[in-house]
């Protein structure tokens, strides 16, 4: 089983988002950087299927220099190989763009499995894994939680709204990672001494036969805001539980009309 | 000028709210384009629903029915999908964020090599091309984007719409339903009939590690008695007391409800990346300096135990 991993490298979820002066980016002096949540499941079940059935776990990324940590760290977790695909086309590429550079590197591997977060905790576009997958013209199933590989096909529980359902799909097939799939491991020293060791192949665009057009963006940003500050409020003074509740339940209807 | 088509989302023969809202906004980028709208409803049994979307703007709706779409498959979905668009060329296609739109909408993009905005707050148009608002970083930011190309794929937000009824009755066609050679197949799903969807709802109460224990029945009642749904911080996740569904946050659900009521939760960056969209916040909490207090609109302090169940009994005094 030859398992591939999407893996983006994002600002940690508690680092303090501040939007760069060309209100097109953001600022990344203070960032620390991280593997995207969601790809951190999709590594582990690639561990976990490779653990139960033998294979190999390929880490692919789209990024700069420094995606190579969250490449390595993820070989620490026990990936086999990484692949880095730093071109400075991809860096101002959207997320088809992206799917596209991904898809053409899959393209010459053998692929038996893919697994990709739902979303990056970045760009919060839901958009990579299902078009790698259409790219490839193999299936995706999205919001798996539960993953079971039978004989050449592979049956996944996705989330839906209130429920969930179950699917089958031949292999290779393309899914994406839910929250409840599995708990990451952590790197063990063992395995970061030896993902010091593994070589991280990087490719430039060309290396994947596509020129800068290829990968155009189609989607632009034009400008970022902060969201709208939300002021504190004021707390509700009363001289027990209920009276501050009435006085609560009277706000919201009559000031907030919420309710 | 060009048609805005809606991708309707139906489960078991009832239209999901977010495809009244995706038509809604499809109403408003026709009228700003001068464009008509056409919807396609795909599923088993779609006949009897179809028309209804007439009340919602729509122009035309194309019914695309067949037992091979009596469930959401991504494969077959697109490739219907794709078929009437090539047929109808429209100039843009609106449908909703939910798993099933996101996931649609991600692989038309990619099928059809056209621009997608997902997840947006609201969309406008400028010279003819759609620039959606929506929400990055787990709404710490919040971008506008530029589409370019044919068509211009928007996936709205659940919630982020105010949905408007018309007096227009559309038009009913069949739509090619073939889905072609389909790989992925249905085996069996479970639904909590009744549950409230948390991204659908207009009230949410959530519980975090303060509700001290698995037992959520006054966090419930408080629900119950708002109408609303039930919402959970990762620890109260973590510590096994709600199911991973019930998580709201940046690694968890993006909620925008009317009224949000977090109670026994501390008000952790990545809570708050989840649900400082909503309209209105309130918090209850023992810690007076709890930093969900700086972004709640109302806030007691005092112990949620207490707090919850006179909310509840206000509430119901209240209505009456
Ligand atoms: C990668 C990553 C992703 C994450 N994603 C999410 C996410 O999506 N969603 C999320 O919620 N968190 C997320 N977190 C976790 C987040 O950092 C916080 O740990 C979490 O939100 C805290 O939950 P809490 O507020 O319930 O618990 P705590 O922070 O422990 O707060 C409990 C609160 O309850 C109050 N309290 C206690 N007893 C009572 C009582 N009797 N009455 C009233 N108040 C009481 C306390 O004063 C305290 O403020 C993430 C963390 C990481 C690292
Ligand atoms: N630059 C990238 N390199 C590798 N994988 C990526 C990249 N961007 C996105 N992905 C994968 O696609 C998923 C969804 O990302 P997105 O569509 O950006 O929200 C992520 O969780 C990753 O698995």
């Amino acid at each position: 089983m030859d398992i591939i991993v999407l893996l983006k490298q994002v600002p940690a979820t508690e680092s303090l988002i501040e939007i760069a002066a060309d209100s097109l980016s953001i600022k990344t002096d203070a960032v620390k950087w991280v593997i995207n949540p969601y790809d951190e499941f999709a590594v582990e079940e690639a561990l976990r299927i490779k653990e139960k059935s033998g294979g190999t776990v390929t880490v692919i990324c789209a990024g700069t220099d420094k995606a190579q940590e969250a490449v390595r760290t993820a070989m620490a977790m026990g990936a086999d190989k990484g692949i880095l695909i730093n071109d400075p086309a991809v860096a101002g590429a959207d997320g088809l763009g992206i799917a596209k550079a991904l898809a053409a590197a899959i393209r010459t591997m053998p692929h038996d499995l893919i697994l990709a977060g739902q979303r990056a905790v970045d760009d919060d576009n839901y958009l990579v894994g299902p078009a790698v997958a259409e790219l490839l013209g193999i299936p995706n199933i999205s919001l798996v939680i539960k993953a079971e590989i039978e004989e050449k096909k592979i049956r996944c529980t996705r989330t839906v709204e209130g429920g969930t359902v179950v699917m089958e799909a031949p292999l290779p097939a393309l899914l994406t990672t839910q929250r409840g799939l599995n708990e990451p491991r952590y790197a063990s020293m063992m395995g970061i001494m030896k993902a010091k060791k593994k070589p991280i192949d990087t490719k430039s665009l060309s290396d994947l036969g596509l020129k800068e057009e290829d990968v155009a963006p189609k989607v632009k940003i034009l400008k970022m805001t902060p969201p709208p500050e939300r002021k504190a409020g004021r707390i509700i003074e009363g001289d027990s539980p209920q009276a501050k509740a009435e006085e609560l339940v009277r706000l919201l209807r009559e000031e907030a009309k919420v309710i | 000028m060009s048609t805005v088509l809606i991708i309707a989302e139906q489960r078991d023969g009832a239209f999901r709210k977010v495809t009244y809202e995706a038509a809604t906004q499809a109403r408003a980028i026709a009228d700003a384009t001068g464009g008509k709208t056409a919807a396609l409803v795909l599923g088993a049994d779609i006949k009897g629903i179809a028309a209804e979307l007439g009340r919602y703007g729509v122009d035309t709706i194309y019914t695309a029915e067949n037992e091979k779409l009596a469930e959401y498959l991504t494969d077959a979905y697109t490739t219907v999908a794709q078929k009437l668009i090539q047929k109808i060329e429209p100039g843009v296609v609106v449908m909703g964020a939910s798993a099933q739109g996101k996931d649609l909408a991600a692989r038309l993009s990619a099928r059809l090599d056209a621009p997608l905005a997902m997840d947006c707050i609201s969309v406008r148009v400028q010279d003819g091309n759609i620039i959606g608002t929506r929400p990055m970083y787990g709404g710490k930011v919040i971008a506008e984007v530029a589409l370019s190309g044919k068509p211009q794929i928007v996936a709205v937000r659940p919630n982020a719409v105010k949905i408007e009824e018309t007096k227009g009755e559309g038009d009913v066609e069949a739509a090619d339903a073939d889905p072609g050679e389909v790989s992925l197949t249905f085996v069996e799903k479970q639904l909590e009939t009744g549950k409230m969807e948390l991204t659908e709802a207009d009230v949410i109460v959530s519980g975090g590690r303060g509700v001290g224990g698995a037992d959520f029945t006054i966090i419930e009642e408080l629900a119950a008695a708002l109408d609303g749904a039930v919402g959970a911080s990762r620890s109260a996740v973590d510590e096994g007391w709600r199911p991973h569904s019930d998580q709201v946050g940046q690694t968890g659900k993006v909620v925008s409800p009317n009224l949000y009521v977090a109670c026994g939760i501390s008000g952790a960056i990545q809570h708050l990346a989840g649900m400082s969209s909503s309209k209105v916040i309130v918090a209850v909490n023992k810690d007076p300096e709890a930093p969900i207090f700086a972004k709640a609109d109302y806030g007691i302090v005092g112990d949620l135990q207490e707090v919850v169940p006179a909310i509840t009994a206000a509430v119901k005094a209240a209505k009456g």
